[in-house]
């Protein structure tokens, strides 16, 4: 247990901040002209990529608690806001530098492409998520905000489907996140997981 | 290099409406080398100020998914291609059928310069100034038999150097097509050098196709055998996804596509300017054909909706 209290010692903020680190590593590479030939992309691909991460990091405190008696749920809700800040980058540079404003093509995106729709779907049931990551919204609640808050499991599995239909092949890395999405996923349905992840925060 | 690149103006993207002048000139100029002094009439119309892309941004942006599925993979991994010696084999329906050494085949055309717009099916593209011959010339060589329809082309199939042909991602080795009066069209260039430099592995060494009204997935690459046929030829991504990727795969900004926008495109490189490498950099509506509307003729029959 000395363990969890050394880990409880950092502070929340300190995840905010090394939560954006990657943000300003993209950046950084940004404006030193290191992301290829095609920045855009890249800095879209990145931004989607980290949401996706943080994702599975927040969906990785409950197993981590139930199976290595680790307890770092203060955390949490840093993580889940870490993955919404993220995928709001990745959302606006695809509008704003990728698609620059076409209203019909990205109202056309939306609705043709199975993979934007998809991750378009994901994006907007993690807005009443990130508005009720706060105690006020907790309380005022009570019971429903557990509820409402499972919705983070079609949220992430929507988001790796997003990423694997979005390439042109079978490659390695969506196959990878998708499996790792799944099996966090399926774990949940082993009642110990149920049990523990019903403990009061 | 750089030096090099500062020759080429918009003037030097070929015009379709006079390459076939340009052609003779060359001729008479007696080398590919000349081209940048050939002046131009104006260009077609949209192009604009578009400057060919720079020898650093071609050779380091590519789709050769042989060697990775990443886009700056080629270039870490295609060094590992042997291409020499390097043989074609030409065979189906030709009075010359062979194997030829790639070597006397190149030595045996005339190697003009194009420089074309490259559309990739992604929603990108580029302006790359090919060296290479007409498709149509070495057909004429070869002797095309009254019953073929088809050309069909082949990539070499070598896991032991093309290390993704070990996996599944795509059905090796790759294969295209295209139909005879296409593949006959003055514009298909069968591309051997890129900025008058023999083409590098990543780019599709040493022998490639180039068809620059077509996304560039049809433009297959590292090409080992040549086959004139009666059938429509398979051709690799056709064969990965019927519903996404037709046979004829025209640049058609009318033509829905489930995963990339084909109404409009990004222009990519160092010198397209908007900032930050081309982050800000405007998104251009796609042309028809890519721009070279000279083709139409060669579809014009056709439901483009239904033989996309």
């Amino acid at each position: 247990m000395s363990l969890n209290k050394t880990l409880n010692k950092i502070p929340i903020w300190c995840i905010y901040i090394i939560g954006m680190f990657p943000f300003l590593i993209i950046l950084y590479l940004l404006f030193n002209f290191k992301l290829g030939v095609d920045p855009l992309k890249t800095l879209e691909h990145q931004l989607g990529q980290w949401g996706l991460k943080f994702l599975i990091l927040t969906l990785l405190i409950t197993p981590i608690r139930s199976f290595f008696k680790i307890n770092l749920i203060k955390y949490r809700r840093a993580l889940g806001l870490l993955s919404f800040i993220y995928i709001c980058l990745h959302l606006s540079t695809w509008i704003f530098l990728d698609l620059q404003f076409r209203w019909d093509e990205i109202v056309k995106a939306i609705v043709k492409k199975p993979f934007i729709t998809i991750g378009m779907a994901g994006f907007l049931l993690m807005i009443p998520l990130a508005l009720t990551s706060n105690n006020f919204a907790i309380r005022i609640l009570k019971r429903n905000w557990k509820l409402l808050h499972k919705l983070i499991y079609l949220v992430v599995f929507l988001g790796a489907l997003h990423y694997l239909l979005l390439v042109k092949s079978w490659p390695l890395e969506p196959i990878i996140y998708m499996c790792i999405v799944i099996f966090l996923l399926i774990i949940r349905l082993f009642p110990k997981i149920k049990i523990l992840s019903n403990v009061k925060f | 290099m750089s030096n090099y690149i500062n020759k080429y103006s918009e003037k030097d993207i070929t015009s379709e409406k006079i390459f076939l002048n340009r052609r003779q000139l060359f001729a008479l100029a007696g080398g590919f080398g000349a081209a940048a002094l050939i002046p131009g009439k104006s260009l077609a119309d949209n192009l604009g100020t578009r400057k060919p892309n720079t020898f650093e941004d071609i050779i380091n942006y590519n789709n050769f998914y042989e060697f990775g599925v990443g886009k700056s993979d080629p270039a870490k991994y295609a060094h590992a291609l042997t291409t020499d010696p390097w043989q074609i084999t030409v065979d189906g329906l030709v009075n010359n059928p062979g194997i030829y050494n790639f070597q006397e085949l190149v030595d045996s055309m005339s190697i003009e310069k194009r420089i074309y717009r490259f559309r990739c099916v992604e929603g990108w593209s580029m302006v790359i100034p090919w060296n290479g011959f007409q498709l149509s010339d070495l057909l004429d060589k070869i002797g095309v038999k009254d019953q073929a329809k088809y050309v069909a082309f082949e990539t070499l199939f070598r896991p032991e150097e093309m290390y993704m042909q070990k996996t599944k991602i795509l059905k090796w080795p790759y294969k295209e097509g295209l139909r005879l009066d296409e593949a006959m069209h003055p514009l298909t260039l069968m591309a051997t050098g890129v900025y008058d430099k023999p083409l590098p592995n990543q780019n599709g060494a040493p022998l490639r196709l180039v068809v620059p009204w077509k996304y560039g997935f049809k433009s297959i690459k590292s090409i080992v055998r040549i086959s004139l046929v009666e059938e429509e030829p398979l051709s690799s991504w056709n064969i990965q996804n019927p519903r996404e990727y037709g046979f004829y795969s025209n640049v058609n900004p009318n033509v829905h596509h489930p995963r990339w926008s084909q109404a409009s495109e990004r222009y990519i490189g160092k010198n397209i300017g908007g900032g930050l490498g081309g982050l800000f950099a405007e998104r251009h509506d796609t042309m028809m054909y890519n721009g070279y509307n000279e083709v139409s003729n060669l579809y014009k029959d056709m439901d483009l909706s239904v033989f996309f």
